[in-house]
């Protein structure tokens, strides 16, 4: 590292020009982050805090994708699910977006219905109550327990405001199974059982699901796969991260470029070195070093910048999720691809011919 | 300690023949002495220089230096024989732009794992002998040409190189400052006891010279004292 260091001092504005590069893309790539989990929690939260680990869909006819938007269990189903060898519990949640309205505030919600005792939401929702969301009380200008809130068309009292749990972009709220059965979209057309509800949160050994399944006439997976069933949330997450892994790619090339031209420019130095006898392995330590002591110091810089302005906008109406999670793995991929980048291209050092530096062909 | 070259033959693709640089060159320099190569461009120097740096093998026969026989060494111990027993003075100074004078000579201590105190020593009385003691602090851009050419002698013998190979040394100086590069070079080989190969064209440069070899289509011939 001794000429590296050297060289990161004597070349400043060379080496400051890319770790500007490299900090502004490692801030792309965290506030991106931060932004898509953000992005996630709004769509998925609510069924990612489960207390199952498996869900079970109506099993969709034919070539069917599984989707909560589709899927209608029925009462049978579920019980079906829940007599299975092998299987804990199979709880029935229903789930659908529908408007709701206190005084003359009105706001899109995802009802989630559930049976009281089923450990499912915030505490037992009795019929005629619901548990408002922090978010969806906000919208709704709730401020506490007692108050009247229309659902659907239907009054029901705020039990409690209770989390944050989100679905499909839309703040939750929390209803009996029965009450959800009637505010259901297609129920009051008769469109829907009034035993029905969306899927079964499942508590099993997966090697009895098999069975369980056929026999229910269900399809169970798990809480992760069922995510790709949210439609708003495939979409979504998949292009931004999209963006994210070309991101990644830009920023290896990007480092490899530099540090093809860099090594270029030195390769008259190189060969000086080589023909006083300095090692190869020792001259690509020396120069992968030098692209860490880069990396590390830009992606740190460009990581803490994130983290910082996700802090600053965390809790407004932007949805960024500042966690290490999304901070801190971001930069530690891009320090890993930058490094294959620079490995890459430092490479050719080992092609140095040290005969170049006699003569005076430099 | 010396160098010893003994029936060197040396020869490069020239399209579907080959070229002849060196033709069964046989060169013994003693150590404590300096032997003058000269010829015309083309002639061979630059790749016996080349052969004696273990940078070419040829393709027959010996190779010694420091007492070590070259044949047979790998790549790695080839560079470790380099950066321990051979001293290169470049025709350019070739220094590294990022270094400073001292840092020129330490970096060849740390290639050779050397202690970094003892580095700093050796470096500033290295310096000092080569009348660059206030200069140390100095990078290449900072230095006139002549004071370049003498870190690069410096750096040479910064690992206690026992064979010094110097090529054209005053190519790039005027002939003041090359006759003081030349008569530095003299001392040291004497003050030092190094084998001291100097490629020189200009005949100005063999009167400090213990041997003079003249190379012509790869052939040598001598002046001067002996060649074994």
């Amino acid at each position: 590292m001794y000429v590296a260091w050297r060289d990161l001092r004597f070349a400043k504005g060379r080496f400051a020009l890319m770790g500007a590069v490299i900090v502004l893309i490692t801030l792309l790539v965290g506030l991106l982050s931060g932004l898509t989990a953000g992005l996630g929690q709004q769509n998925i939260s609510a069924v990612t805090r489960l207390p199952a680990d498996r869900i079970a869909f109506a099993a969709p006819a034919g070539d069917e994708e599984l989707s909560y938007a589709s899927s209608v269990v029925r009462e049978e189903q579920w019980q079906r699910l829940g007599r299975a060898d092998g299987v804990r519990s199979a709880e029935p949640v229903g789930i659908a977006s529908v408007r709701a309205a206190a005084g003359d505030r009105h706001a899109s919600v995802a009802a989630f219905g559930v049976r009281p005792g089923s450990g499912i939401g915030p505490g037992d929702v009795r019929e005629g109550e619901i548990a408002l969301t922090e978010p969806a009380a906000e919208e709704l200008g709730v401020d506490g327990e007692g108050e009247e809130v229309a659902v659907a068309g239907r009054e029901f009292t705020v039990r409690v405001i209770e989390g944050d749990d989100a679905y499909s972009h839309l703040p939750v709220v929390w209803t009996h199974l029965a009450d959800w059965q009637h505010l259901a979209p297609g129920a009051a057309e008769g469109g829907r059982s009034a035993t029905t509800a969306t899927v079964v949160a499942v508590d099993a050994d997966p090697g009895a699901l098999p069975a369980a399944d056929r026999a229910a006439g269900t399809r169970t997976v798990t809480t992760g796969d069922s995510l790709a069933a949210i439609g708003s949330y495939a979409s979504e997450n998949g292009s931004l991260q999209l963006m994210r892994g070309f991101l990644f790619a830009i920023s290896a090339l990007v480092i490899g470029a530099f540090f093809t031209v860099w090594t270029i420019q030195r390769a008259g130095d190189i060969a000086v070195l080589k023909a006083l006898g300095a090692s190869t392995r020792g001259l690509l330590t020396d120069a992968l070093g030098q692209a860490l002591i880069l990396l590390t110091g830009g992606t740190l810089l460009g990581t803490a910048l994130a983290a910082g302005i996700g802090a600053l906008v965390s809790g407004s109406a932007v949805p960024f999720a500042l966690a290490p999670g999304t901070v801190l793995a971001p930069a530690a991929v891009l320090i890993a691809l930058g490094a294959l980048g620079a490995a890459l291209s430092v490479r050719r050092i080992t092609s140095v011919d040290p005969l170049t530096a006699l003569g005076s062909a430099r | 300690m010396s160098l010893e070259l003994t029936d060197v033959t040396l020869t490069y693709p020239d399209g579907d023949s080959r070229l002849t640089a060196l033709d069964r060159v046989s060169l013994y320099v003693p150590e404590g002495s300096l032997t003058a190569v000269v010829g015309p461009s083309g002639s061979g120097k630059s790749s016996l220089l080349a052969v004696a740096a273990t940078l070419i093998t040829p393709d027959s026969g010996t190779v010694r230096v420091a007492g070590r026989e070259t044949a047979g060494l790998g790549r790695g111990e080839l560079s470790a024989l380099r950066r321990s027993r051979i001293g290169i003075v470049f025709q350019q100074p070739n220094l590294l732009p990022s270094l400073t004078a001292a840092e020129q000579l330490q970096v060849m201590a740390r290639i050779d794992g050397r202690p970094k105190a003892a580095a700093r020593e050796r470096a500033r009385e290295l310096l000092d002998a080569v009348g660059l003691a206030g200069q140390a602090d100095r990078r290449p851009h900072q230095l006139s040409g002549g004071q370049r050419q003498r870190v690069n002698i410096a750096r040479a013998l910064m690992n206690d190189a026992r064979v010094l190979l110097v090529d054209e040394p005053t190519s790039a100086l005027d002939r003041e400052r090359g006759a003081a590069v030349l008569d530095l070079i003299t001392e040291l080989t004497h003050r030092t006891a190094t084998a001291t190969v100097l490629v020189t064209h200009d005949p100005h440069h063999l009167a400090g010279a213990d041997q003079v070899v003249r190379v012509a289509d790869g052939r040598l011939t001598t002046q001067g004292t002996p060649v074994g």
